[in-house]
């Protein structure tokens, strides 16, 4: 009954994509001229694969709704990116890239992609170092390496603090040479609101100019969505205000599948909230774990005087501190995965001894470092967080722990996509953070960057080729066919009710409640009772948002609540999805964990046996329950093991 | 905390626009700028108003889609912040503040406080990039780099191409970003190769697109959220000047040949 087929090549897993390439078919340069290609989405995955696209001679149409490409959300990227070089000599390789993300995923990702995804590695280093990003250098000018979560070798480059800025500016510099060029036209400021398909084959999409408000028709061979992850569903979260699902789950409703949508990750170091009025959350890297150390007083008495203000952080002994991840994973200390550090921080505060005015927040501390390391030494590696850090809280981390606490960072699950990142639409591909492949149930630090950058520059480029072979007699299309006019009928059809609606509230204050919602049944712990409540209350939300929202202005113009509109009724039918994914899979795994399924010690149990699978969900239409198909994972390379950080 | 505010309106490119005021009450100092005016959107939406309309994406102050002359300034009272990191904690209880959008012929108003930036994408596309492509480049370690300059060639290619420095100069130049560029390219070896041509290229779109000159009063450096400073005009205008010089001297033994 399944559908879904990942055309996983045959052979070792270290020979699939060399394999794969001599085998895939190729489109001749004429041929290439010919076929025109969408991309939606500027950010790593997208600005590099309209880059690569265009310089290989297709035409190539890329969308964003940002007034510049150069704006994507990767943009805010901080730590680094991984690469299996092996600089340091410390015993990296790709083998050893592909086994930590595996198991960092928790085994819940598919052995052949993430292999391709260590092997290609490497050459993004080097394609950027020759676009002029500029990586750290040691001072014999050679490029030098950080640790990061997750891992127990030096594999991860930066750029301060600041490496997706560097790395997008990167893509946009190669992507801005294209478009000047003439290879990619670029439609900023543009919401891509449906996709079109022409006898099941992707074929355009309808897009509205967010400036004119215009309705456009734009077609293609080919459809690549990149427009990044979901995480906005939380509406607290670190993503950017505009980021959204809609693209990914317009070609949802149009057929492509959509897999482990449940599976989020919680980033366990950013700023804690403050108030009812806060829009965003904002990251502090997860390399500030390398040298600072996160703790939560022992007793209460000093977690009482500490909320009273009488007493500092300092005046608290060393022995009555509780170095918690230092206590619970000695193996690994403050350099735990991601979902790990995250249950941590949230198992301390929900037992009363988290600190700061709300008490829901832990400390990371750098005194010790600040000490062994020097204050300048502090200041070049993490300088500019720590003065994002006090621009925010007015607090100097030199001085006083930063306090942090978890917050919703990045999407694992997407679209589904098979070994060529294609969805289950033909023609319609899902790369980087929108497509569910190679993290699993939870992302290793550093490995985002790498796998945007990896589908973009060196694996879509390859592999759309074997698909636009057996199009190059296919015509350019007609936009006024009966399928464009129907999916823009349709869009203007779905703003005007919006639009129409005769509600009286903000968009924002529906977001709000999903958001809440999500946080609370569909977060850091979830279990069936609570999950069953979820979905009851976002039906109702569901319900009262489809007639209770104002949209102010009209639809022929510059209108960020109509925008925002859509992004926010997608958002909601996506919350019942996730809710419904967390509820089927009746085990704990990486972000997702289900309290009924732990083990004694308070770690994610999972149950392989039953749930080593792909969860990939069929739209079976507006009010009807999707359908789930699974895609069992084979792990061939990899034992599976119940994973350990002590 | 409450503040009055008086925020310029203007339906669209075309349409003249004004100054309104608006007054808004209950604001927790912690909040950001753009939670001060979401504040005063939701009381415009429930209240049947039409809400402002502002640029602003990441607002963790590195996307650059912010920008608003805050009481003149661009990016507001704070130096080196963006207004998406600009706190209500460095107002006054009570003021009145004044929000427009950048002001110069190369921006043009798109909606209330949003102006169009993509003259900054046709001055990258006019040559602010090194011509490599996907594929076919050595290993990351081929070519050594001073930690000194590629240092240096960090600060510069930290812009955020948000326009402060055009809405800051008297004369909207665009100097500051243009420099910023080049000299991030010029200052690697990677980007050493086509440096002539780049920035000769550069500036000459910067012309064409209506921005005007440098007549060094520094207030692109002063209004920088990022702290790019000057050194990066002269850096520019050494490497412009010795591209036509090479460009000349090139001409003489051509001609002479």
């Amino acid at each position: 009954m399944t559908r879904l087929n990942a055309r996983i090549p045959e052979g070792p897993v270290a020979e699939k994509w060399t394999a794969y390439k001599s085998g895939s078919k190729l489109v001749n340069p004429n041929n290439k001229r010919k076929l025109d290609i969408i991309v939606i989405g500027t950010g790593l995955a997208g600005a590099s694969a309209a880059s690569s696209l265009g310089q290989l001679g297709y035409n190539v149409k890329v969308f964003c709704y940002q007034d510049t490409p150069r704006r994507a959300h990767s943009i805010a990227a901080q730590g680094g990116i991984n690469a299996a070089k092996n600089y340091p000599n410390d015993g990296d390789s790709a083998y050893r890239l592909f086994y930590d993300t595996i198991k960092g995923g928790d085994y819940r990702a598919r052995e052949a992609n993430v292999y391709r995804l260590a092997e290609v590695s490497n050459q993004i280093i080097d394609l950027c170092v020759a676009q002029g990003v500029p990586f750290a250098r040691e001072y014999g000018g050679l490029l030098t390496n950080r640790s990061f979560g997750g891992a127990q070798v030096s594999r991860t480059f930066y750029a301060r603090g600041q490496t997706g800025q560097q790395l997008l500016l990167g893509a946009y510099s190669a992507l801005s040479r294209q478009i000047a060029a003439g290879s990619v036209t670029l439609c900023n400021r543009r919401d891509v609101l449906d996709m079109v398909l022409v006898d099941g084959k992707a074929r355009g999409v309808i897009a509205r100019n967010l400036v004119t408000g215009e309705i456009e028709r734009h077609a293609a061979h080919a459809v690549v969505i990149a427009s990044g992850g979901y995480g906005n569903v939380f509406f607290l979260s670190t993503n950017a205000m505009g980021s959204n699902v809609t693209p990914a789950w317009s070609a949802y409703r149009k057929g492509a599948m959509f897999a482990n949508p449940s599976f989020t990750q919680i980033h366990p170091t950013c700023i804690p909230v403050h108030g009812d009025a806060q829009s965003k959350l904002t990251l502090m890297s997860e390399s500030l774990r390398n040298d600072g150390r996160i703790w939560v007083p022992a007793k209460m008495k000093d977690v009482e005087k500490l909320r009273n203000k009488e007493i500092k952080p300092s005046d608290i002994a060393e022995a009555d501190r509780d170095y918690y991840l230092e206590r619970r994973y000695p193996a690994f200390g403050n350099l735990v995965p991601r979902d790990v550090a995250s249950r941590a921080a949230k198992e301390r505060c929900d037992a009363g001894f988290g600190v700061g005015s709300t008490g829901v927040a832990v400390f990371l501390d750098f005194a010790d470092a600040i000490k062994r390391k020097g204050h300048d030494a502090i200041d070049s590696l993490y300088g500019n967080l720590f003065q994002m850090y006090e621009q925010i809280v007015a607090e100097s981390p030199y001085e006083t722990p930063m306090m942090i606490y978890p917050a919703v960072h990045y999407t694992m699950g997407g679209l589904w996509v098979d070994y060529e990142l294609m969805t289950t639409v033909p023609g319609l591909y899902a790369i980087g953070e929108c497509n569910f492949s190679d993290h699993g149930a939870n992302r290793l630090g550093a490995s985002a960057l790498m796998q945007g950058l990896a589908d973009g520059y060196f694996v879509l480029p390859y592999t759309i080729g074997n698909y636009l072979s057996a199009e190059i007699h296919t015509p350019r299309f007609d936009t006024s066919s009966s399928e464009f006019k129907l999916a823009a009928e349709g869009v203007t059809d779905r703003l005007k009710q919006i639009k129409n609606c005769g509600g009286k509230e903000s968009v924002d204050s529906f977001h709000r409640r999903l958001g809440k919602i999500m946080w609370e049944y569909c977060g850091m712990a979830r279990n069936d009772a609570g999950l069953t409540e979820a979905l009851y209350q976002l039906t109702e939300l569901r319900q009262e948002y489809s007639r209770g929202v104002r949209i102010p202005g009209g639809l022929d113009e510059y209108n960020p609540e109509l925008e925002k509109a859509c992004r926010v009724g997608d958002f909601i039918e996506l919350g019942q999805l996730m809710v419904r994914d967390a509820q089927q899979r009746r085990e704990s795994c990486g972000g997702h964990f289900r309290e009924e399924y732990q083990t004694s010690e308070g770690e994610a149990l999972r149950n392989d046996e039953e749930f080593a699978f792909v969860g990939a969900w069929e739209y079976k239409g507006r009010d009807a329950a999707a359908a789930l198909h699974r895609e069992e994972l084979q792990f061939k390379e990899i034992k599976l093991s119940q994973r350990s950080y002590k | 905390m409450n503040f009055t505010l008086k925020i310029w309106r203007q339906k669209n490119a075309t349409a003249k626009g004004e100054m309104v005021s608006y007054n808004v009450k209950g604001i927790s100092s912690d909040s950001s700028f753009f939670e001060m005016l979401d504040t005063l959107n939701q009381q415009l939406i429930e209240s049947g108003g039409d809400p402002v309309a502002f640029d602003h994406d990441c607002r963790e102050g590195i996307c650059g889609t912010c920008s608003l002359y805050i009481n003149g300034r661009p990016h507001g009272p704070v130096k080196g912040v963006t207004t998406c990191q600009l706190h209500m904690r460095a107002f006054k209880d009570g003021v009145t503040i004044n929000v427009e959008p950048w002001r110069a012929k190369a921006f043009p108003v798109i909606r209330d406080l949003i102006v169009d930036r993509s003259a900054f994408d046709k001055i990258i596309q006019a040559g602010g990039f090194v011509s490599v492509n996907t594929g076919g480049v050595p290993d990351a370690n081929t070519i050594p780099v001073p930690k000194e300059k590629s240092d240096a060639a960090f600060d510069a290619a930290t812009c955020i191409g948000c326009g402060a420095c055009v809405a800051a100069c008297s004369n909207a130049a665009a100097m500051l970003f243009i420099g910023a560029k080049v000299s991030h390219l010029a200052l690697l070896p990677q980007g050493r190769v086509e440096a002539a041509k780049r920035v000769e290229k550069m500036v000459a779109c910067m012309d064409e697109l209506g921005f005007g000159n440098c007549s060094n009063t520094y207030a692109c450096e002063a209004e920088c959220p990022k702290g790019i400073t000057v050194v990066n005009i002269a850096r520019m205008n050494r490497e412009f000047l010795s591209a036509k010089l090479f460009a000349e001297k090139e001409k003489i033994v051509q001609d002479s040949l």
